[in-house]
């Protein structure tokens, strides 16, 4: 089946079998290697990307449902050669130790600061309650989400750090994609 | 594991999509969001030979008002259940219990109407969906016909659903101001219900004038709790009233009727208080 899906920017047209998934298309088709097969069973979340901005396990969706659609991954979150700030969170908050759960606790991470951009610890635990981790114990990714969530507040760039921040405090936060 | 080999279809338009499950046979199947069906075709527990995906027909997605009731389209995600102005006005109980559904990831895929078709009995909208007189609006060969909650349920992963049938909507009648709740017992994030208790409470003046009463998991499909509901109505919303109506709570067979007695009690005290 012809298929066109839009990946991390640019869009691959490819011939696929329906049964083929997403995450196996991602990672053997487009080698987007980044997107990790986990747990198989859609439990841990390892395999999470973006399907139109939301994210989704891509290891219980089939590569043909993303026909037409916009998939964002791990490797698609660097601009420029710099890190995106919830991976530079991730980083120096020590919030992966085997790092198999990363990408996908990123691009939940991600999912979560879009839909609440200043959540308390509970809430970050609720909002990554679909990725496993078997390393951390989680403490540091809590912390690394909340971290990030700081990082990415408007004003939180190097500019406006030397100003008060006050007058655009309330305009909405960078959703990250 | 790598699911069977199946033929994919996208068909444009409901009727469409009803020719081609009837031309496909009985092996061919829907796939709405694909959250149950996909780990399903993986574990091989079925190998249909057609897949229909049904995510072309927009007009099965969103809730609308229709009255005294609403029309929940089978292809909203539970993601969009969530965030609806009318389910949290007039059918608050769905929005408390799809917050509980699997993980943030499934439930922007997953979707009401396959969650219903499904049938699993640990599934999470069966229960509320029948204590809250919901009406099936399904598309046929032979035109459209409505199947209350109650006859549609018909046993483990069975519905009242022929191979060539889809559900359209889902009628909810509006239960604006009622209190709700769901008490879940699981042991783990995103697992399964062991039991679960859906609640729906009208107060007025200080007395329970209405009451809905839902248990999941606790047979081979949802029950309604219809004595519990009985004992409340007239009564006043108290902590008695309330513990002597959830003593009537039964799983059917005994097996799990303390968990549901006590989760009872704890769903309704819940949804008396708001």
């Amino acid at each position: 089946m012809h298929i066109s899906v839009n990946v991390d920017g640019m869009t691959y047209a490819d011939e696929v079998e329906p049964r083929l998934l997403l995450v196996h298309y991602l990672r053997e088709r487009l080698s987007k290697t980044g997107t990790v097969v986990g747990c198989d069973t859609g439990n841990c979340g390892a395999c999470t990307v973006h399907l139109d901005g939301h994210s989704v396990k891509s290891c219980q969706m089939l590569a043909v449902q993303a026909n037409g659609h916009e998939v964002t991954t791990i490797e698609g979150l660097a601009r420029d050669g710099k890190l995106h700030p919830v991976q530079e969170a991730f980083r120096s908050n020590h919030a992966l130790q085997c790092g198999f759960c990363t990408p996908g606790m990123i691009m939940q991470a991600i999912d979560l600061l879009a839909d609440e951009s200043d959540p308390d610890d509970e809430a970050v635990r609720k909002g990554l309650e679909g990725n496993l981790c078997r390393c951390t114990g989680y403490q540091n990714i809590v912390r690394a989400v909340q971290d990030a969530a700081q990082r990415m507040k408007p004003g939180a760039g190097p500019k406006q750090e030397q100003h008060s921040d006050e007058h655009i405090a309330a305009t909405q936060p960078v959703g990250g994609e | 594991m790598i699911p069977a080999e199946f033929k994919y279809l996208f068909p444009s338009s409901v009727d469409e999509a009803v020719r081609m499950l009837a031309e496909e046979g009985e092996d061919a199947k829907v796939i709405a969001g694909g959250q149950s069906l996909v780990p399903v075709l993986r574990m091989r527990l079925a190998a249909p030979t057609a897949l229909i995906d049904i995510a072309g027909l927009t007009e099965l997605t969103g809730v609308r008002d229709d009255g005294d009731s609403l029309l929940i389209g089978a292809m909203t995600t539970h993601y969009e259940v969530q965030r609806d102005h009318l389910v949290q006005d007039h059918a608050l109980l769905l929005r408390l219990v799809t917050d509980t559904i699997a993980d943030p990831q499934i439930r922007h895929r997953g979707t009401f109407g396959g969650s219903l078709c499904h049938a699993d009995p640990a599934g999470d909208l069966l229960a509320p969906v029948l204590a809250l007189d919901a009406v099936m609006i399904i598309a046929g060969p032979a035109g459209r016909r409505e199947v209350p909650a109650s006859e549609f349920f018909v046993d483990y992963f069975t519905t009242a659903l022929a191979p060539d049938e889809i559900l359209l909507d889902v009628r909810v009648p509006k239960y604006t101001g009622w209190g709700a709740h769901y008490e879940k017992l699981n042991r783990v994030a995103q697992a399964w219900s062991i039991v679960a208790v859906a609640a729906a409470v009208q107060v007025r003046d200080g007395s329970i004038s209405a009451a809905r009463v839902g248990l999941t998991n606790v047979g081979s499909g949802p029950l309604r709790a219809t004595e519990v509901e009985a004992a409340l109505v007239g009564q006043p919303a108290t902590a008695e009233a309330i513990s002597d109506a959830a003593l009537r709570a039964s799983s059917g067979d005994g097996y799990k009727d303390n968990l549901a007695r006590v989760l009872t009690g704890r769903a309704l005290t819940a949804a008396v208080a708001g």
